[in-house]
C-alpha cells in the first residue's frame, strides 16, 4: 500500500495504491496536510487503485475534506469502485463528498 | 427414499470441509492486513461471493482487529489479540478476542447516517461491522474481551 502524489495543472493528485486502514492512514494525512501548508488548494483523490477502506480511512477523509475547506480549499474524490461506493452510501459519505467517476471528470469540475 | 451418500448407501453424509484459521498477533494495526488477506483465502477457497471476499470480510475484520489493538488492548504491545475464523460452505464464524474490558456492542453504536453524525470523524467502525456481517455480538469470556462476527455465504 502507498500514495503518490502527482501534479495535474492547479490540482494535487493523490493515487491511493492498496487498502486505506488504520494502519496506513496517518501517511496519507500528512502526505496532504503537507500539500496543503505549501499553499496548495486543490485536491483529488483517485481511488482507481484502491482495495478496501475501513472506518478509520473514511475518517481521515472527513478529517482532511475539514482542515481543505477552512483553508479555502477544495477536495474532489474520483473512481470509487462498487465496493466503495457502497461503504460511502452505507455511511452517508456520499452525501459529504464530491464524487466523480473518473479522474477526467473530478479535475473537469474544480 | 433417501439419498444414499455414500457407495455402500449408508446415506451418512459426507463431512462437510470446515477450514479454520488460528492467529495471536501483538497488538500492532501493521498486522492486520496479513490477518486479512489470511481469511479472505479461505473464504475464496470455499466459494464465498467476490464481493463478500472484497468488501464484507475484509473491512469487518479490521474493524474488529483494529477496536481489538486500538480500545481493547489500549495499543499495549505486550497484549495480544486472537483472532480465529472458521470457515464452512454455509458461513464464516469470526472470532476476535483482546486482553481488555470490552464494551457493550449496543451502546457503542453510533449511527454515523443520522444528521449530525455525517461530518463526524470517528465512529463508523462497529456500524460497518454491523451492516457488513449478518451478526455481531460480544462473547463472555474468563479473561479479556471477544467479539463474534457472522456471515452467511452469499
Amino acid at each position: 500500500m502507498s500514495f503518490s502524489i502527482n501534479r495535474e495543472g492547479e490540482v494535487v493528485v493523490v493515487d491511493v495504491e492498496g487498502q486505506l486502514i488504520v494502519g496506513n492512514r496517518q501517511e496519507l494525512k500528512q502526505k496532504v496536510l503537507d500539500e496543503l501548508d505549501r499553499g496548495e488548494k486543490k485536491f483529488l483523490i483517485d481511488f482507481s487503485q484502491t482495495g478496501y477502506i475501513d472506518s478509520s480511512g473514511l475518517g481521515v477523509l472527513v478529517s482532511l475534506s475539514k482542515k481543505i475547506r477552512e483553508q479555502g480549499g477544495e477536495l474532489r474524490l474520483a473512481n470509487l469502485n462498487d465496493d466503495l461506493k457502497t461503504l460511502f452510501e452505507l455511511t452517508k459519505l456520499d452525501t459529504l463528498f464530491q464524487i466523480a467517476d473518473t479522474r477526467d471528470r473530478a479535475l473537469q469540475s474544480f | 427414499m433417501p439419498p444414499a451418500f455414500n457407495p455402500d448407501g449408508s446415506g451418512t453424509p459426507p463431512p462437510a470441509e470446515v477450514r479454520v484459521v488460528e492467529l495471536e498477533i501483538p497488538s500492532d494495526v501493521a498486522f492486520i492486513e496479513s490477518v486479512v488477506d489470511l481469511v479472505r483465502r479461505e473464504c475464496e477457497a470455499m466459494g464465498y461471493a467476490p464481493r463478500q471476499i472484497s468488501l464484507n470480510v475484509p473491512v469487518a475484520l479490521t474493524e474488529a482487529v483494529s477496536n481489538a489493538i486500538l480500545r481493547g488492548n489500549r495499543d499495549d504491545p505486550a497484549k495480544h489479540v486472537r483472532v480465529r475464523a472458521e470457515v464452512d460452505e454455509m458461513r464464516l464464524v469470526l472470532e476476535v478476542g483482546d486482553e481488555g474490558e470490552g464494551f457493550d456492542i449496543e451502546a457503542s453504536l453510533i449511527d454515523p447516517a443520522l444528521p449530525g453524525n455525517v461530518d463526524r470523524e470517528d465512529g463508523r467502525g462497529l456500524f460497518l461491522m454491523r451492516s457488513l456481517m449478518d451478526s455481531v455480538e460480544r462473547v463472555d469470556v474468563p479473561y479479556g474481551s471477544k467479539v463474534r462476527m457472522t456471515l452467511l455465504r452469499a
